[in-house]
């Protein structure tokens, strides 16, 4: 009968695996695992052109580091509150889960203004999406990575949201622990986009 | 069938929309999650779409049937054949795949579904959505042209027509739909297993399923940021493929991009026909797969090497020696585990108890034919060789011999063989075999012709050729050839309205099958086993039939053994509640009583649709990308919001 209770709840939390492991948090690495596919062909794509740009500003022109830096910085402490928000519902404090969310999407939130912020200012200077390889490649690849944060803002938010109207009681504490793997990853992502588009200094 | 659904079930009102909970008529198919019925969709359609890439296939054979053909024009030749490949690898060989995948990898591992049933109804329905926005270009200025492969600058030039645009969108989405259901069926295989089905004690069709399920996951998001930055060259003036001009960009990096995920996708063709001859076989010569955990580690093997070795697509691009000579080398390589697996299977056959039955056939056809198109694979690993057969006719015979003669003679061995499984009908051995010796010899008369054209020098994707050149004799037998393999299929038709006309029930296990999707009905119920199978052996099913005497023979375990009712005897048995329903159908007696079973859905398919919508309106109106957008967000909260099973 243990087998056939296996199956017959309807909450995927509690279903026994043959792993252990839930099926959404393997599912949720398998994702992981092809978003980083996803991004090494952007930064490969990246590292081709950065080189490249004929037709606009090079990268050494334009790039503002110190400014980056401190956006940076901003998006890998949003991950220190990430697990601050699971380590507060594994205790079973609500509000406090919520304060953490509600302060990492906001983090998320500044580190985007800082990228609309740099976007815009890098166009000013006349680097613009069509400019050269290496500005498409550049704004395609920070782009996508914001997109990933944009989401992953959208994700934090409907977790308030969800908790607000009672739908995320401490059983579910796994619902916020994948939307931490998933904003640690981006996190870390983006980690490796700096260093290879900021940091290391382009060959010509 | 309402029992599953459950009598305590109540409709409740959710904003506008209301649960629904039917499990029968045409509505039921559009919310559907049941891995057996999503697994018929995907046959379905992918079986159109087959005889539609058939359709272009002829109309190509009949262009090329004599020198100067008028059939087509070269615009619309350019488009059949780019739409011939885009469909016969996305739309037909992938998704026939994936209703192997869909119908049988739940049963084969003792589950009551996949990991994530709504999810696996998205997948379908963004892969239907994604076929029919490529096709859709027939009405919006013509279809794709820049052949399968989407060579820059063929497919960045005329940004007038959005020809390139359809495939560029209509690949991107049929992604998303490999990717989650490849992800589907990662999870459902590592944790979904019945008790004691350990990983080795797993059938090798459900192993090849892991192996590429692993291989879409990794590859996909490669061709995604190529078809990407392809979009945002054809759109948004971005220069990441073109070099003429003065633009910065490189033609060779969409081929990296594109190889990177296109060879892992030859394997993703490949291994899940391989997987079912490894079904097959065993079968019929009644002995168990030779060496099984050695085919399965060069599955495996098969897998990750797929990776190393893309860049012998492009020798003649001028990748320079030592390039050239890695992924030669490479190329070899992977040759070796190849190689490994016809020898087991041969070995399989080797003093077998043999049974030359229409599923056996298609498996001897394909590794026949598979080991033509291996050996004519690894001479491209010579450079040399390569240098002089790119874009010929060769390498179309090649790609044929592995992909026709390999994956759609898998394919069609696993519809002969699980055809009662999927519907309880047996298809005809007359008409099977008519099929069979029909289709091998049309197949060769089509593509062997082509080694023999290209090393004569014709070159692939021209609609047209001179006379005299030598070329004209064996275009007008591959031609012949083609419309036999058409009478082939037509006689397949024609065997499935037969035995679906005639309404007779197949038995429960006619072929004394060895794996556990044979332990339950045919077709089996909405909740597969009345009870999960404990599972103590590889091929365990078999094992419970027979065990092997004093003197090494086999000998059936239960009084009558081998027959139907002897199979529902043992299962009987082994379940030990006292099933006495009589009928061994699961919806009668105490059969899926009080299971429940995730219940049908509609966000799904409104998510889906959002995907195509999205896709128009990003080539014709950013109304439509609001829509699209809000389409897809309503499907997915609904879904989020909605409990799996009510």
């Amino acid at each position: 009968m243990a087998e056939r209770a296996a199956t017959a709840v309807p909450e995927p939390e509690v279903h026994a695996t043959s792993t252990g492991l839930s099926n959404v948090k393997l599912a949720m690495w398998a994702f992981l695992g092809s978003e980083c596919l996803l991004f090494g062909a952007l930064i490969s794509t990246f590292l081709l052109y950065q080189g490249r740009s004929e037709g606009g500003p090079t990268p050494s022109k334009v790039y503002d580091i110190p400014f980056t830096s401190v956006s940076s910085f901003v998006l890998l402490m949003s991950s220190l509150t990430m697990v601050l928000a699971l380590s507060a519902i594994q205790r079973r404090d609500e509000p406090k889960m919520r304060a953490w969310l509600m302060a990492t999407a906001l983090l998320g939130m500044t580190f985007i203004a800082g990228q609309v912020y740099e976007f815009t200012t890098f166009v000013n200077e006349g680097l613009s999406l069509t400019s050269s390889a290496f500005s498409s490649s550049f704004f395609l690849m920070t782009g996508f990575h914001g997109a990933h944060v944009t989401g992953g803002i959208l994700l934090l938010l409907s977790l308030v949201g969800m908790s607000l109207d009672g739908r995320l009681p401490p059983e579910r504490s796994e619902t916020v622990e994948l939307a931490g793997l998933y904003w640690h990853f981006v996190d870390i992502v983006w980690i490796v986009i700096f260093a290879a588009a900021y940091l290391i200094p382009t060959a010509t | 069938m309402a029992a599953v659904v459950d009598e305590q079930q109540v409709l409740r009102r959710r904003g506008v929309f209301r649960r629904p909970s039917a499990t029968t008529g045409a509505w039921s198919w559009f919310t559907t999650v049941d891995h057996k019925r999503i697994g018929k969709l995907y046959g379905y359609t992918s079986f159109a779409f087959f005889l539609l890439g058939g359709i272009e296939a002829l109309l190509i054979r009949l262009q090329l049937a004599r020198p100067n053909g008028q059939v087509l024009s070269a615009d619309v030749y350019n488009q059949i054949f780019t739409m011939h490949g885009i469909t016969m690898i996305f739309l037909v060989v992938m998704p026939m795949s994936g209703a192997f995948f869909n119908y049988l990898v739940p049963l084969m591992l003792g589950a009551r579904d996949v990991a994530f049933p709504r999810l696996n109804a998205f997948s379908y329905w963004v892969f239907l959505g994604g076929g029919l926005f490529l096709y859709s270009g027939i009405f919006l200025g013509g279809l794709p042209d820049g052949g399968w492969v989407g060579y820059a600058p063929l497919s960045t030039q005329n940004i007038a027509v959005h020809r390139m645009d359809f495939y560029a969108l209509g690949l991107l989405i049929l992604g998303i739909s490999s990717t989650v259901s490849a992800i589907n069926f990662a999870v459902t295989i590592i944790n979904m297993r019945a008790p004691g089905m350990s990983l080795m004690r797993m059938p090798v069709f459900v192993w090849m399923t892991l192996v590429v399920s692993f291989l879409l996951i990794f590859a996909l998001p490669v061709l995604t940021i190529g078809l990407v930055e392809l979009f945002f060259d054809r759109q948004f003036q971005t220069t990441f493929f073109q070099a003429a001009q003065g633009a910065q960009g490189d033609p060779i990096l969409w081929q990296h991009l594109f190889w990177l995920f296109g060879h892992p996708e030859v394997y993703i063709l490949i291994l899940p026909a391989m997987g079912i001859v490894s079904e097959v076989l065993p079968v019929f010569s009644r002995k168990p797969l030779f060496g099984y955990p050695v085919v399965v580690f060069s599955g495996i093997a098969i897998g990750f090497m797929g990776w190393g070795v893309w860049a012998h697509h492009m020798f003649v691009t001028g990748l320079g020696p030592v390039a050239n000579s890695a992924f030669a080398l490479s190329t070899m390589f992977i040759a070796v585990p190849t190689g490994v697996k016809i020898f087991n299977w041969l070995a399989t056959l080797w003093r077998g108890d043999i049974r030359l039955q229409t599923p056996m056939l298609f498996s001897l056809g394909f590794i026949a034919m598979f080991t033509i198109g291996g050996l004519s694979g690894v001479t491209h690993a010579v450079v040399p060789a390569d240098y002089q057969q790119s874009d010929t006719y060769y390498i179309v015979g090649h790609l044929h011999y592995v992909l026709f003669g390999g994956s759609i003679f898998g394919l069609f061995s696993g519809f002969y063989y699980w055809w009662p499984k999927f519907f309880g009908r047996m298809l005809s051995e007359g008409l099977g075999k008519l099929h069979f010796w029909l289709m091998i010899i049309g197949f060769n008369l089509t593509f062997g012709p082509f080694h023999i054209l290209g090393l004569q020098g014709m070159p692939r994707r021209i609609y047209r050729y001179e006379e005299g050149l030598g070329f004209d004799f064996w275009n007008l037998v591959s031609t012949v050839g083609a419309f036999m393999i058409a009478l082939s299929i037509a006689v397949f038709i024609f065997n499935v309205v037969r035995a679906h006309r005639r309404d007779e029930p197949a038995p429960e296990d006619p072929w004394d099958a060895r794996t556990l999707e044979w332990t339950t009905t045919s077709p089996p119920p909405a909740h597969n086993f009345d009870e999960i199978p404990v599972v103590r052996s590889l091929d365990d099913f078999w094992h419970r039939k027979y065990a092997e005497g004093q003197d090494g023979r086999l000998a059936p375990v239960v009084a009558g053994g081998a027959d139907a009712q002897g199979a529902v005897a043992v299962r009987r048995d082994d379940a030990g509640h006292g099933n006495d329903s009589g009928s061994g159908d699961g919806s009668g007696g105490h059969g899926g009583h009080g299971i429940h079973m995730p219940s049908p859905s509609y966000f799904p398919l409104l998510a889906a649709l959002g995907l195509p919508v999205l896709a128009f309106g990003l080539l014709y109106s950013t109304f439509l990308v609001a829509d699209g957008v809000l389409l897809l967000l309503l499907g997915l909260y609904g879904w989020a919001m909605e409990p799996s099973a009510e």
